[in-house]
């Protein structure tokens, strides 16, 4: 499990108007390119500096590579990041509210206790 | 010496800016009531006169970030800009530049730790709306030096309750302990019962009804001991997966006093979470 890791990629794509449009546009080609560029970059260093091994499991690449936010509840991705970042994608294609109620209804089966966030 | 001119808790719904600036088709039909319940709760502010705000909220992951987040945090900088471009493009919040008040932050800082909190800070921090919404919503104008103290209600492990109405205890005797002799604003946003990005959210209203019910009735009434009786970083995740936001409502509690009634309460119950307003005057109600 590298929760921090997803979370990493979820915050740093979210406040970055093109990593949105990338990642909304090619999700596959976007999750390689950020796991090899991005994951052990430690974000308040120079680029000099960087972690050696940050890894995201089979299971959260494929969560990020299918734009699967119910697989990235259940892998305990911080569920903020995942909205935010989701309701920025993919607002633009419904109603108002829509696509935000669609989104929690897609997690209806889902019951407390929910997967454990903490890093 | 500082008074305290007025306490104020207050949920911060990003909505609010574009709710209540909307037009025609645009604008939502519980707009208006919304808009007279923040314009009665903003007079409260005014006529407490104040000189400066000392102002809690919590970062949502905009500037700190889990390779180095502390649990409380002050901003000591004689600026502080303010919002950012994901709260612009999924609120329309304006980008903001507040005067920072530095030597209240240092006064709070040095007493601060010598009181037992290790407190971080902050000299160049870009505050989210945490903080922007209780300044949009009651002094428009943003024209008063802040202090603004971070707290972490969003990245576990997370402070226990009781921590977080000790600090609220002890910002109060900090702002009343300060030499200068200014009339300080002690303002905090939290939420009530919240669920986001999990099944509960954005329903009809907030996930927990009953939760929100008891969360005034404490806050409205001061009871610090029945609320931290039955809150606990466990329970909070059943009103919602958000709901430690609540947190921030214990720590201005704490800043109140234990038992003091609040002298202005007000509540709206919208779709996806309910908003709640509290105003306290320690040195008695204004004229």
């Amino acid at each position: 499990m590298s929760k921090y890791l997803l979370d990493k990629f979820l915050f740093t794509v979210d406040r970055d108007p093109e990593l949105v449009e990338r990642y909304r546009e090619d999700a596959a080609g976007t999750v390689s390119w950020w796991e090899e560029e991005m994951a052990n970059r430690i974000l308040n260093c120079t680029t000099g500096e960087k972690s050696t091994w940050q890894q995201l499991t089979d299971e959260e690449r494929t969560a990020l590579r299918e734009h699967n936010h119910v697989a990235l509840f259940e892998l305990g991705a911080h569920p903020f990041l995942t909205l935010t970042l989701f309701i920025a994608m993919f607002e633009r294609d419904h109603g108002p509210l829509e696509y935000q109620q669609a989104y929690g209804k897609a997690m209806e089966h889902l019951t407390l206790p929910y997967p454990d966030i903490a890093t | 010496m500082a008074t305290v001119a007025a306490v104020i808790a207050s949920t911060h719904h990003p909505f609010y800016y574009r709710a209540s600036t909307s037009t025609g088709a645009d604008r939502p039909p519980f707009a208006d009531e919304w808009v007279a319940k923040i314009e009665a709760f903003r007079e409260t502010l005014t006529k407490a006169r104040p000189d400066i705000l000392v102002m809690v909220g919590s970062d949502h992951f905009h500037q700190l970030w889990l390779d180095n987040m502390p649990q409380f945090l002050v901003g000591k900088a004689p600026y502080f800009d303010a919002n950012w471009y994901n709260e612009e493009r999924e609120f329309g919040l304006p980008r903001m530049t507040l005067p920072g008040e530095e030597r209240l932050a240092g006064h709070i800082l040095r007493n601060g730790l010598d009181a037992g909190f290790d407190l971080a800070f902050s000299n160049e921090l870009r505050i989210d709306h945490s903080i922007t919404c209780p300044i949009i919503t009651l002094r428009p104008d943003a024209d008063l030096p802040i202090v603004p103290i971070y707290t972490n209600i969003f990245a576990p492990p997370l402070p226990r309750p009781q921590r977080f109405v000790e600090l609220g205890r002890t910002i109060r005797q900090l702002v009343e302990s300060w030499p200068d002799d200014k009339r300080v604003a002690i303002i905090g946003t939290g939420h009530l019962s919240l669920e986001l990005g999990g099944p509960r959210q954005f329903g009809a209203h907030g996930p927990d009804p009953e939760f929100d019910r008891k969360a005034v009735e404490w806050i409205a009434s001061g009871d610090v001991e029945g609320c931290l009786a039955e809150v606990t970083l466990d329970s909070l995740h059943l009103p919602g997966n958000a709901t430690h936001g609540f947190m921030d409502f214990m720590l201005m509690m704490g800043v109140a006093g234990a038992g003091a009634k609040a002298d202005h309460v007000d509540s709206l119950d919208l779709f996806h979470t309910m908003e709640a307003y509290f105003t306290w005057y320690p040195n008695g109600v204004p004229e």
